[in-house]
């Protein structure tokens, strides 16, 4: 603990990248990590759909996926079967970043950095890590890097190349006590939003669940959208279709809603509708006070 | 009957035992001290408040909340009366609600001696002078949370 407190200043290392972006160089993409600290809360789910909703948009994407040792992105966008090359074949300059790089099955503007699934997470030299994304950052408008949990070396790397971050939280104790720790190592200059997700409205409505107000109460960050817990999310990732590809599905229409956000667009916050009240309900909340 | 009714329909939801937990988890790592530190620094700050005035240890609520990049220690402390109780001779009883209660203005603070028969008052009429101190302002931004 100690020693991650005095690296606290040195996430993201040193350049002062984010001032360049807009000013300098028009044509550089923005790099965006997507972290959340505890695992399990959806952080590769929300980097695919993200990442579908904007080569949607018509944006030139590639998502990297940070989380060496455990390669998943490739599977949440059903491209497993044509990961040749890894993240550290490109960083070790074994490949060129060309042959590494996964078209996206959908979509022409989508591509995908694989993770080296036999490979530790130590391995990442953090100054090469942020070459390669200020490298793609040429090419892409968007290079959305999704981290691995925890933050240790690992979430350390996947940072350094970063000039935003989204922070990925769901409605629990565990899930805001952890992005609120990593918003404090991230500091101010990631900008970090937030999105919530598995919300479970029903829950919410009856007190059984942390509701959007009371997460961000706490967390504070300028909110991009909130995510129902679906059924459909599952069968998606099942099938290595990322829900964002239906936008006729109230969650797909949440991820592209997010995507405009993303991309500056003045749209409102994607919400989850509120479940309908049953008659039984609204007899017990005549009797229950603690209802709202 | 209400009763029955109230218990069959509305167990309190988990979200607010959530959500006093997070409160609880967060200001401790937001302070990086242990739950008994906080406790003692509680204590010994209203120790010195007690000095001044008479509040109500019961009631004292000491929260802590990040705003933007800081701590602000927000702290919420009754005050019972403003009798100074060091200095009317009184010091062992404050903290007790035994010390006398009256209105600030009925009596002078430089006054020694407490009126015979004061600590007899019922219980109830000090609960009805209670002034609530309302939720004080930032009362000190410690530490930078990062």
């Amino acid at each position: 603990m100690h020693q991650l407190q005095s690296d606290d200043h040195a996430v993201g290392g040193d350049t002062p990248a984010a001032e360049n972006v807009e000013a300098k160089d028009v044509k550089l993409g923005r790099s965006i990590v997507l972290t959340s600290g505890k695992g399990g809360v959806g952080k590769t789910t929300t980097t695919a759909n993200l990442g579908t909703a904007l080569a949607a948009r018509g944006a030139r994407v590639v998502m990297i996926d940070a989380d060496i040792g455990l390669r998943n992105l490739d599977i949440v966008l059903g491209l497993e079967n044509r990961v040749r090359h890894h993240l550290l074949d490109v960083l070790e300059e074994r490949v060129e970043i060309d042959d590494a790089l996964v078209a996206d099955k959908r979509s022409e503007h989508l591509f995908l950095l694989a993770a080296a699934q036999a490979r530790e997470k130590e391995d990442v030299e953090t100054a090469k890590m942020q070459a390669l994304v200020t490298k793609l950052r040429e090419r892409f408008d968007y290079v959305l890097i999704d981290s691995p949990a925890g933050i240790e070396q690992g979430f350390k790397n996947a940072v350094a190349g970063a000039d935003e971050a989204i922070v990925v939280c769901t409605p629990e104790v565990a899930a805001v006590r952890d992005v609120d720790r990593v918003v404090g190592l991230l500091g101010n200059r990631f900008r970090p939003q937030l999105i919530i997700n598995r919300l479970r409205p029903q829950l919410v409505r009856k007190g059984k669940m942390l509701s959007v107000d009371d997460v961000n109460a706490i967390l504070r960050l300028p909110l991009l959208g909130v995510i129902a817990d679906e059924p459909e999310i599952i069968v998606t990732t099942n099938k290595g279709e990322p829900l964002a590809l239906r936008t006729a599905t109230p969650t797909g229409a949440a991820y592209h809603a997010i995507a405009a956000r993303v991309a500056g667009d003045d749209v409102a916050a994607p919400m989850p509708a509120a479940a309908k009240v049953s008659l039984f309900e609204r007899l017990g909340s005549m009797f229950s006070g603690a209802r709202r | 009957m209400i009763e029955f009714l109230r218990r069959f329909f509305g167990q309190p939801g988990s979200s607010a035992t959530a959500k006093e937990r997070l409160r609880l988890v967060l200001m401790t790592d937001h302070l990086e001290l242990a739950p008994e530190m906080i406790d003692t620094m509680k204590r010994e700050l209203v120790d010195v408040i007690s000095r001044y005035v008479e509040v109500d240890r019961e009631k004292i609520d000491v929260t802590f909340e990040r705003q933007d990049r800081t701590l602000a220690m927000l702290a919420n402390i009754p005050i019972l009366s403003v009798n100074r109780p060091s200095e009317n001779g009184d010091a062992g009883k404050h903290g007790n609600g035994k010390v006398e209660i009256a209105p600030p203005v009925a009596e002078p603070v430089s006054s020694a001696q407490p009126k015979p028969g004061a600590e007899t008052k019922p219980p109830a009429r000090k609960r009805r002078r209670r002034k609530k101190a309302g939720r004080a302002a930032p009362a000190g931004a410690a530490a930078a949370a990062t």
